[in-house]
């Protein structure tokens, strides 16, 4: 142990680790528990328990699992394609979390840098960002990583088991609660202008061409609204600050 | 395809994409111009799924118990109300709503 008298440096890290630990463990709880919904969806759409505790284990990326089986459950198997264009899609930010973090807590061998990657997600490079120094970071990083992953599991299980035992999903509204799923994991990237005006505009392009194309690709389609507002950086007020 | 083939592709194109950020050297992506698009393309994708999720059924447009479970639903988020509570409240408005007309 650091001896505090004369040391202020590394008490400041502990008391930062601390923090992390704690902030980790806050986030880390709260993401796990809504495994139980993924797991209901994911059986209300047609998969069976495997595949379901399959995609929490191997994807182990909420956007993205939600998205597959959201689009298998409009368009059945025959929507394939398209729910793995969008869940790889939806995959691509983790490129860029993965980028960020990797000067932060890739420190081992190869063995740990695959683990890395596997619990590079939302949450866990949020925490990591939110930290004021690097060890703390890497704390925040592993601790909600591992926190995630183990309790999501967990929970998509259990959730599976309630979906499956529930018969007729439609009754029990689990095709709203899904809806509310994506709203729940577009709220917090609403802050800027921009977003806003391409959810608006993606929102109302898969609306259009719901009776237009095959189950699956309206989203597709909604994806473009994204390309070009994101090449030309249109609705972008930032420039003005 | 069958839904194993749907299942193994998709998760082999997103683990391959959370090991690209580690993998690959850093570079294209940090670039501004493919940074926002990415970002943007996360917030496109979601907000279509919202509306295909909520206004769907299968290539027909279907206002019914859905719009005002996901009206709720958007309302308890900005209150900051918990995922889970949300996404529990909305399925009870939904099924409520089917239960009772």
């Amino acid at each position: 142990m650091e001896n505090q008298a004369t040391h202020p440096a590394p008490e400041r890290t502990a008391d930062a680790s601390r923090v992390a630990v704690r902030d980790s463990l806050a986030v880390g709880i709260a993401t796990a528990a809504y495994g139980i919904s993924f797991g209901a969806l994911s059986v209300a759409a047609g998969l069976d328990i495997w595949q379901t505790c399959f995609l929490s284990l191997v994807m182990f990326t909420g956007g993205s699992q939600f998205a597959l089986v959201g689009v298998l459950a409009g368009g059945g198997t025959a929507a394939g394609g398209s729910a793995i264009a969008t869940a790889g899609m939806l995959g691509i930010r983790n490129v860029v979390y993965g980028m960020r973090m990797k000067p932060v807590v890739d420190r081992g061998g190869l063995l740990r840098r695959v683990a890395a990657a596997w619990v590079t997600i939302d949450e866990s490079t949020a925490v990591a960002l939110a930290q004021p120094e690097e060890r703390s970071a890497r704390v925040g990083f592993w601790v909600t990583g591992v926190v995630i992953f183990a309790g999501w599991n967990l929970t998509t299980l259990a959730g599976a088991l309630i979906g499956d035992a529930l018969g007729d999903t439609r009754a029990w509204g689990l095709d709203a609660a899904a809806a509310a799923a994506f709203v729940g994991l577009l709220w917090p990237r609403l802050r800027r202008f921009q977003a806003g005006a391409v959810a608006v505009a993606a929102a109302v392009v898969a609306t259009i061409t719901i009776p237009l194309l095959m189950p699956g690709l309206p989203v597709l389609v909604a994806a473009a609204v994204a390309v070009v507002v994101g090449w030309f950086n249109v609705f972008s007020r930032r420039s003005d600050a | 395809m069958t839904t194993w083939h749907i299942i193994l592709l998709a998760s082999a194109a997103t683990l391959a994409l959370k090991l690209g950020g580690y993998f690959v050297p850093a570079g294209f992506l940090e670039r501004e111009r493919p940074a926002r698009i990415a970002d943007l393309l996360t917030v496109a994708l979601l907000a279509a799924l919202i509306a295909v999720q909520t206004l769907g059924a299968g290539q027909a447009v279907v206002v019914d118990a859905r719009v005002p479970a996901v009206v709720v639903a958007a309302a308890l988020f900005a209150l900051r109300v918990p995922f889970i509570v949300v996404v529990a409240v909305a399925a009870l408005v939904a099924a409520g709503i089917r239960a009772f007309t």
